[in-house]
């Protein structure tokens, strides 16, 4: 990498925080395992935002005291959570019905890779060796009004994660609407990759650098 | 007077013959019903299919059962966990069948059995790895995978109370799997932490239907042997 360290990358809690700027009052939101669960810690308190759980919640709360953990009611992490007044409990068919029938309005997920035309690989490295578990995600990928995914750009070895076509097995075709990476805000849309913000220090020259994909800078507009 | 509490554990359990397709509850360990799987294990049938969503905890309930050797095929969404230490060496000894469904569809599956529908045609899948060889068709502009019901010969989970007559309700994000496998098992035998009086139940809140329960053992009868 040519030009590295005249940015400034963002931290996991750095997007997460970015993430949680957009998500509105009265969304139905379902955030997946790992970064996106530090979304919740960043939404404005004041606004009422109905967290969904696949495992049968609505009305997620955040984590809860050591004494109050109740080994029954947790997240899909397997995390401890609590359930905020007026927060309801369902069954598995009721929960991927919110899903995957379009009552969700946003999900947020992680991603090994995402395409140019919205393919997300994020369930299977494709090793041999390595057990698959998929859980809900392709059931949120293809169901979710929005899907928002967030990433670092690239891989620890320098790979961008932002890709012409996904090497990895895919969770869903053509499903993503919206990277948060650590170094930009991109739209996936019918015209291409338009890139909406960058970092502190970015150029698009340096960040089209990094992304093997085709980006259009929508920075200005 | 119909009585569905009056089985014991064992008669209940010993029902399940080498080789049946059985549904455990839970999430993780939330909703497992780790005592009547304690009780399957000392049965001692064998070369069964499991349906869970995942694949075993720590050394919990299904994980004992796969520990013990008696799991031949398990179907899941979400085998790889920190804990699933059971499973893992299974998997990498190749001494178990894994089939992973998607866990909208592992639902979807187990509700369309319970329905009575043939068949089911989902989006979720379409076009990656698990939707592999699987008729797919085009309605209304979207794409879908025929996917088939999951059946059980019995599904065991665990609820909160329950009545004489197999009314249940559940207890918080332990709820998830137990009312649609309930439906989808031809013999349904549920662990409730106490059998409460017929009547006691809200009509309004019953969540599993009496109608889909053959067998409610209480937790306490469970744990003081009683029933056994």
């Amino acid at each position: 990498m040519t030009n590295q360290l005249t940015y400034q990358r963002l931290s996991r809690d750095q997007i997460a925080q970015r993430v949680a700027r957009d998500i509105p009052e009265g969304a139905y939101v379902n955030l997946g395992i790992g970064l996106p669960t530090k979304i919740a810690n960043y939404l404005d308190k004041e606004k009422e935002i109905f967290l969904h759980s696949e495992n049968g919640v609505l009305g997620m709360g955040p984590a809860p005291s050591p004494e109050e953990r109740d080994p029954e009611l947790i997240n899909a992490g397997k995390e401890f959570i609590t359930l905020l007044t007026g927060g309801c409990f369902f069954h598995h068919g009721d929960s991927f019905t919110m899903m995957r029938g379009g009552h969700i309005d946003l999900c947020v997920l992680g991603a090994f890779q995402v395409a140019a035309n919205g393919d997300l690989a994020n369930w299977h490295t494709g090793e041999v060796d390595a057990i698959p578990a998929v859980g809900g995600a392709m059931d949120l990928a293809i169901g979710a009004k929005k899907v928002f995914v967030t990433m670092e750009h690239l891989t620890k070895t320098g790979e961008s994660k932002i890709v012409n076509q996904c090497t990895y097995p895919l969770t869903g075709i053509g499903c993503v609407d919206r990277i948060y990476s650590d170094l930009a805000v991109i739209d996936v849309t019918a015209d291409g990759l338009l890139v909406r913000e960058m970092v502190v220090g970015m150029t698009f020259e340096m960040l089209q650098a990094l992304t093997s994909a085709e980006l259009i800078d929508a920075t200005t507009r | 007077m119909i009585d569905k509490t009056s089985t014991s554990i064992l008669n209940a359990i010993a029902q399940i013959k080498d080789g049946s397709t059985v549904m455990i509850g839970g999430f993780g360990t939330a909703g497992q019903p780790a005592e009547l799987i304690d009780a399957l294990i000392d049965h001692g049938a064998r070369d069964l299919t499991v349906v869970n969503n995942n694949a075993g905890n720590g050394d919990y309930g299904l994980a004992a059962l796969l520990k013990a050797g008696r799991v031949k095929k398990i179907i899941c969404s979400f085998p790889r966990q920190s804990d699933s230490y059971e499973f893992d060496r299974l998997y990498h000894a190749k001494k178990i069948e894994l089939e992973l469904v998607p866990q909208g569809n592992l639902a979807a599956r187990i509700q369309a059995a319970g329905a009575g529908l043939g068949a089911i045609f989902t989006p979720t899948g379409y076009g990656t790895l698990l939707a592999e060889g699987k008729e797919t068709r085009h309605i209304n502009g979207k794409d879908y995978v025929l996917e088939f019901p999951i059946y059980a010969d019995f599904a065991l989970i665990k609820a909160y109370q329950g009545d004489r007559w197999g009314n249940l309700v559940y207890r918080k994000s332990a709820r998830n799997f137990g009312p649609i496998m309930a439906t989808a098992a031809t013999c349904t035998i549920a662990q409730v932490n106490e059998v409460v009086p017929l009547g006691q139940l809200d009509p309004e809140h019953i969540i599993t239907p009496g109608i889909f329960v053959q067998h409610v053992v209480a937790l306490s009868d469970i744990r003081e042997g009683k029933a056994i």
